[in-house]
């Protein structure tokens, strides 16, 4: 049902749109004084929100293991082909070389990234990460690729709980 | 009554005098519109909770101690930085455009800010016990002069809007005229008494500076015409073209108005003709009701402090712009635009009758009185 809205009747004052225009002076005026809003933002950085969605990185676990295992599901999903895995053999000497593969080189595009994190959904190791770094520049378009080193460089350590690789160990030495 | 300041029996030295001043002068209402440029940017910044420019710094300036960093912080360099852009772009002549007006056109908008400029009392000097301004040109019809050289500033709008040969431009030079036509009237009639005012005073009453004298060390006029105050300041807003009566630009209608064709230089020559004519309008509005350069109502500089006198009475002037500038912008971003309609009813059924009625008012009181 249509309301009817009673219209108050606007005095002699209010129709002269004076009283308004001062009043509006007045805020504006409030405004002029109020503290400021603005992130002043290469001089002050925003505070990154957990959850944040930045730039994929690599990351070891807490005993210091490279978690990549070069299953090369992320660079399958990545939509934008950003990924490129170069799956090796662990090295004998190595104190992991009963897992199968590691990556020989691991690049990231970040001039293809689309920030999407289908890798990080898609990735069985939780060896990929979405960093909470947002503003990436270079100089040239090499440099905006980023190569295995840096990647972990950048990733560092996300504690895991279950340590899958050591329980599997342990279970063969027995 | 010897109406201008000679400065040497040379009559070619006193022309270079002249000429220097009148350069000088040129160059002062060039400094203020640009300087209202960044007033504008940074109150507009202020009052939306932003900081404004405050990045843009000259390599060698920046580093002088505290003056490189409040130039920085309040965007001053900018300045320098919007002026080089003007200057520095392509200049496009579209194919479509009559040229001769197309070139004229920014000069025009320019133009007559820069002759009223001369006609305005900057201040106030005593020689031989005699008052005269400190202006290029003391003449006794100085208002008519202003008023109708003022003006003038619309055909710059006109002439780019026909010679744009577009339709864009065309509506805006069309609502320009519509516009200045009917506010120039109402502010005609807003001044009537004030000059009537004058006349009894026995004062040469046309003269700006005279009228301005009235009003030294005595109430503003702004107290005793507050109606004529009112409708002339509204009706210099719809003159200058500024919000809320930018109908002649209004972005949101027609792009950008009978400027849509220009780039470069030329948009800048509008540009600047634009915050002139708001320095030069609010120079007008100050010499009239807002006590000229007394600093206080009731309150001058003595004539007896001589040159002192006449330098502070040019500060009190110049200061009273600025703040009457910072109000053009202050209301700009206050109050939401006007509607062409309305612009049109509040000028035809508003403010020209008002004045009418005010004027008329007056001169009933005065018969009586």
């Amino acid at each position: 049902m249509a309301i009817i809205v009673e219209r108050k009747r606007l005095s002699f004052w209010e129709r002269t749109y004076l009283p308004q225009i001062l009043s509006g002076l007045y805020i504006t005026l409030k405004n002029f004084f109020a503290p400021k809003v603005t992130l002043e933002y290469p001089d002050q950085q925003p505070v990154i929100p957990q959850g944040y969605r930045g730039a994929p990185v690599l990351v070891c676990d807490s005993d210091g293991r490279h978690k990549c295992v070069s299953c090369q599901l992320c660079e399958f999903v990545c939509p934008s082909k950003a990924i490129k895995v170069t799956p090796s053999a662990i090295p004998e000497d190595s104190q992991y070389a009963f897992i199968e593969k590691g990556p020989a080189d691991f690049q990231i595009d970040m001039s293809r990234c689309i920030y999407c994190g289908l890798c990080q959904e898609a990735c069985p190791e939780q060896a990929i990460f979405m960093g909470s770094e947002f503003s990436i520049n270079a100089y040239t378009r090499a440099g905006l690729v980023r190569h295995k080193d840096d990647l972990y460089k950048i990733g560092g350590v996300v504690p895991d709980k279950i340590m899958k690789w050591q329980k599997i160990k342990e279970r063969e030495a027995k | 009554m010897q109406s201008y300041h000679i400065f040497s029996d040379c009559a070619l030295i006193n022309g270079a005098i002249y000429f220097g001043l009148s350069v000088l002068c040129v160059f002062i209402i060039m400094a203020f519109a640009g300087l209202s440029v960044v007033a504008e940017r940074k109150v507009c910044a202020y009052i939306q909770g932003r900081w404004g420019p405050n990045r843009t710094a000259i390599a060698v300036v920046e580093d002088i101690p505290f003056v490189g960093n409040f130039l920085k912080k309040n965007g001053l360099m900018q300045l320098a930085a919007d002026g080089l852009k003007f200057l520095l772009k392509e200049d496009p002549l579209p194919k479509h455009v009559k040229k001769i007006w197309y070139m004229l056109a920014p000069v025009m908008a320019l133009a007559p800010v820069l002759i009223v400029a001369g006609v305005i009392p900057f201040g106030v000097y005593w020689q031989d016990g005699r008052a005269y301004p400190v202006s290029i040109a003391n003449i006794d019809i100085s208002l008519l002069v202003a008023l109708a050289v003022g003006g003038l500033g619309v055909y710059g709008a006109i002439m780019a809007g026909w010679s744009s040969n577009s339709k864009y431009p065309y509506l805006g030079a069309m609502r320009a005229a519509a516009q200045v036509i009917s506010y120039e009237l109402a502010m005609g009639l807003s001044v009537l008494p004030v000059i009537l005012m004058a006349s009894y005073n026995g004062v040469s009453a046309l003269s700006i500076f005279e009228i301005a004298k009235m009003q030294s060390g005595d109430v503003w006029l702004c107290m005793l015409q507050p109606l004529s105050a009112l409708i002339f300041l509204v009706a210099l807003f719809a003159e200058t073209n500024r919000l809320p009566f930018d109908m002649a630009e209004s972005e949101t209608d027609f792009v950008s108005g009978y400027h849509t064709e220009y780039g470069s230089f030329k948009f800048g020559l509008f540009f600047v003709g634009e915050y002139g004519h708001v320095v030069v309008g609010s120079a007008l509005f100050i010499a009239l009701f807002l006590g000229g350069w007394d600093p206080l109502p009731g309150c001058d500089w003595p004539s007896s402090w001589g040159i002192v006198s006449t330098l502070l009475s040019v500060a009190t002037f110049l200061v009273k712009v600025a703040f009457m500038v910072v109000f053009f912008i202050w209301i700009r971003w206050t109050v939401p635009r006007f509607r062409n309609d309305q612009v049109m009813t509040l000028g035809w059924k508003c403010l020209v009758p008002l004045a009418a009625l005010n004027f008329v008012a007056y001169l009933i009181y005065t018969s009586i009185a």
